[in-house]
């Protein structure tokens, strides 16, 4: 089951307005991204860690998706440090090592890290119509909003669906092998999984126009902004013009 | 209008799907102001193809349909069909599509123009007509399946529609549901068309109930309610008996 496990909590985050969280963490990530600066970076990486802390957020969940994202860094760490040329810092045996592309492996690493932790500690601790509610306030185009909305509505009932083929076809004794009838059986699940689905969004957008729809979806939510959030807001914007000052700054 | 006013009028309806069978055959079918109607017929029979044939959803392939006394054949007319007459859905999921309950039991009146503040005050009321208090901020699709189903009648409710027509509500639901939602429709006070399996449930919500074959409704006065009383071993269970009466009398005798 696909679950949302920072989104619920108590901490002081998770109560901040979440349009200025969205905001932030947007400018926050373009900031981080385009620095290169190993000492901004570092710092970054350091300011996520202590807003993942803050969030109270489940260290172990946290590592877990670390983890995920890394498994893709740690390609990169095999492929860039020997073939991106440049100025040479060690010969092991028949490979080169060349500086640049060590450089390059370790400021992706950085990043990206910082990043996804922000993302975690600020975008993840609200749930995820929480968020469409605020990137529709951000001004973020509807349909796209609705899109991932949507998605997401229907990502659970699509997963179910897809359980309940597996199942069927479990109990009648079918077990995944390196064979062409598992592989003709997964096309099949698939397969009915899409003529399911999209039968099942014309079920919906026929019971959307029962209920008078025209195309144009409303927002319930209304948002007053707190005075942690304004203080929150005036930290993150000292930080983030520190990590550019820093980034820009000379020697 | 009053009373007895004929609402919804079907006149040589006949549909098919493309390539595939005739479901519907040169079907009349009239529905009057107040008539709370029940329909029993078997599956693939074309039940749920009528629903939406008077919602505008499908489109008959000859026929005439006249909603309200008036012709309704584009688009247009039915959206003014829709904004009066409510279809409940054979699936819930199908209907719940917002995030929050509330967000969706006021979705359809946001659509008729109403203000957020009115949109929102009827959602509540109707939510609260079900014994849906504090469902307001649940989300859609963790609520059970009794709920969900509870929840979509307040969507299709929210619209203050003259009609509902309702496509086998009681399917999968529990004894405590279903009672629940039967002393829901026996307290409203609203015209029906109700779609059911279930002899039980609709007994007691409707005043005739009608049946399909053949592309056709049958609207067989010998049809009307009647009940037997009759014992015998294993009763307790739900079952059947076959009638030694002439079947062509019984339509709905066909069904077994």
């Amino acid at each position: 089951m696909i679950n949302e496990p920072f989104a619920i909590g108590s901490s002081i985050i998770h109560q901040l307005d979440p349009r200025i969280r969205v905001g932030f963490t947007i400018l926050y990530a373009f900031v981080v991204a385009l620095s290169y600066r190993f000492s901004v970076l570092l710092a970054a990486l350091m300011l996520s860690l202590i807003l993942v802390l803050i969030s109270q957020v489940s260290i172990k969940a946290v590592f877990k998706r670390l983890l995920a994202v890394n498994a893709l860094i740690f390609l990169l760490w095999i492929i860039l440090p020997f073939t991106f040329g440049g100025e040479i810092l060690a010969r092991v045996g028949s490979l080169t090592i060349y500086r640049p592309g060590v450089t390059l492996a370790a400021q992706i690493t950085l990043k990206s890290n910082a990043i996804l932790l922000a993302f975690i500690a600020l975008m993840a601790t609200m749930p995820f119509a929480t968020l469409g509610h605020a990137l529709h306030r951000l001004r973020v185009p509807e349909k796209i909003v609705h899109l991932l909305l949507m998605t997401y509505r229907y990502i659970f009932v699509i997963e179910h669906e897809y359980q309940r083929l597996i199942r069927a076809a479990k109990i009648r004794g079918f077990r995944p092998g390196t064979n062409i009838n598992t592989y003709r059986t997964f096309a099949y699940i698939i397969g009915m999984l899409f003529v399911r689905s999209a039968a099942r969004a014309d079920r919906v957008y026929q019971a959307m126009l029962c209920r008078g729809f025209k195309g144009k979806f409303y927002s319930l939510q209304e948002y007053q902004i707190g005075s942690a959030s304004w203080v929150f807001a005036i930290i993150m914007t000292a930080i983030i013009i520190a990590l550019i000052t820093l980034e820009l700054s000379n020697g | 209008m009053d009373k007895n006013d004929l609402v919804i009028n079907l006149e040589g309806i006949s549909f098919s799907y493309p390539g595939g069978p005739r479901v519907l055959a040169d079907l009349d079918f009239h529905f009057h102001r107040g008539d709370r109607i029940g329909l029993i017929a078997p599956n693939g029979s074309g039940k749920t193809t009528l629903l939406h044939l008077i919602m505008g959803l499908q489109k008959p392939t000859a026929g005439r349909i006249e909603i309200f006394g008036r012709p309704a054949r584009d688009e247009k007319d039915f959206a003014d069909v829709r904004r009066r007459i409510g279809l409940l859905f054979q699936d819930a999921d199908d209907q719940l599509f917002s995030p929050t309950v509330l967000e969706d039991v006021a979705f359809g009146p946001l659509n008729l123009g109403k203000s957020k503040e009115e949109a929102i005050r009827i959602a509540r009321k109707t939510l609260a007509f079900l014994g849906l208090e504090g469902f307001e901020n649940r989300i859609t699709f963790k609520l059970s399946g009794g709920e969900k189903r509870l929840v979509s009648l307040a969507t299709v409710l929210a619209m203050e529609p003259e009609i509902l027509l309702l496509d086998e509500p009681v399917n999968g639901l529990d004894m405590e549901t279903k009672a629940k939602l039967k002393e829901i429709m026996s307290g409203i006070n609203l015209s029906y068309l109700l779609i059911s399996h279930d002899f039980d449930f609709l007994a007691e919500i409707v005043d005739a109930i009608y049946t399909m074959a053949g592309g056709k409704i049958l609207l067989d006065k010998e049809l009307h309610l009647h009940e037997h009383v009759h014992a015998h071993e294993l009763g307790v269970y739900p079952h059947r008996h076959e009638r030694t009466e002439d079947r062509s009398q019984k339509p709905k005798d066909r069904e077994k």
